[in-house]
């Protein structure tokens, strides 16, 4: 994955920026399912390496093909980018280990939904049963998002496509 | 657009299991991996790649961009319609337990089209975008 980043920042090809960006989205859908998250390793290569690589390639034909060379060294944004990631890491020290039992995120509402999920909600997959039913309001506002975000762009879009004609 | 033998027989082979998959993720999600957003971009996936490689007319002729821009705002509003189901039959908006004889049997039942609602919703909007990216110069 550092190997992907690397050459993503290095190369001005786009084609070749677009193509290296799903196969860091596939290399992050494998770490996911190694935490065993299959869910969200479905969706990251589902959606991360597939669909968002062919819609970047859709953009990349209607723009030229390299990078342009900026005016200046923009110290400024690297300065800022570091020290951001700098503070990310350091918030992660304060997390609990992915494996501690005893994390908030282990002893809050997850052993509730655990021991009475297949009971209440009569499904075997708790991710689906926390999902749709337990949380279902969240799952219909992100549907809302989804829906927003397509209504968003076929609003922009299809006002460019008619002045162009 | 493409006529490179090999890209259409090998896809011509591929979309179906794709379709499949799809379907299995959506409909057997609650008993393995998967759901309706997993399903809905695997599905729009399958229909991407026929469009990338059949060309964008052919696309339109297997899922019209009327059909795919109802679906946009049929999952919500299924999505919507099953919680309201739920105020009807005596229980909360978006209640599931009172859509069937056991409470189980309604939890059951809700998941089912819920799931359903957001497939429809994230497979309408994933090949709406691609169309209006892919149809900008055509």
């Amino acid at each position: 994955m550092a190997l992907a980043v690397v050459a993503l920042v290095r190369t001005r090809v786009l084609f070749a920026v677009v193509v290296l960006s799903g196969v860091y989205s596939f290399l992050m859908g494998v770490v996911l399912f190694a935490l065993d998250a299959v869910d969200v390793a479905m969706t990251e290569a589902a959606v991360g390496a597939g669909v968002s690589t062919v819609l970047l390639l859709g953009a990349l034909s209607l723009c030229r093909a390299r990078e342009a060379r900026p005016a200046a060294r923009p110290w400024v944004p690297l300065v800022v980018a570091i020290g951001t990631g700098l503070l990310l890491v350091y918030g992660t020290l304060g997390l609990p280990l992915p494996s501690d039992p005893h994390a908030p995120v282990h002893t809050h509402v997850v052993p509730r939904y655990l021991e009475q999920g297949p009971a209440e909600a009569g499904i075997p997959n708790i991710v689906a049963a926390v999902l749709a039913s337990y949380r279902g309001f969240d799952t219909l506002g992100e549907v809302t998002v989804v829906f927003t975000a397509g209504i968003g762009v076929i609003a922009l879009l299809r006002r460019k496509a008619k002045e162009e004609r | 657009m493409s006529d490179d033998l090999i890209l259409r027989v090998v896809t011509k082979i591929l979309i179906p299991f794709i379709v499949l998959f799809a379907l299995y993720v959506q409909f057997h999600g609650e008993y393995g991996p998967g759901g309706g957003f997993q399903a809905g971009v695997v599905a729009a996936a399958a229909f991407v790649l026929y469009g990338l490689v059949n060309g964008l007319d052919a696309l339109r002729r297997v899922a019209p961009e009327s059909v795919v821009e109802t679906m946009v705002g049929a999952g919500v509003l299924l999505y919507i319609a099953v919680g309201l189901a739920g105020i009807v039959l005596g229980g909360h908006y978006l209640d599931y337990s009172v859509l069937g004889g056991a409470p189980v049997d309604g939890q059951h039942r809700g998941i089912f089209w819920v799931e359903l609602g957001v497939g429809i919703t994230v497979s309408g909007v994933m090949l709406k975008v691609f169309y209006l990216f892919a149809g900008r110069r055509a």
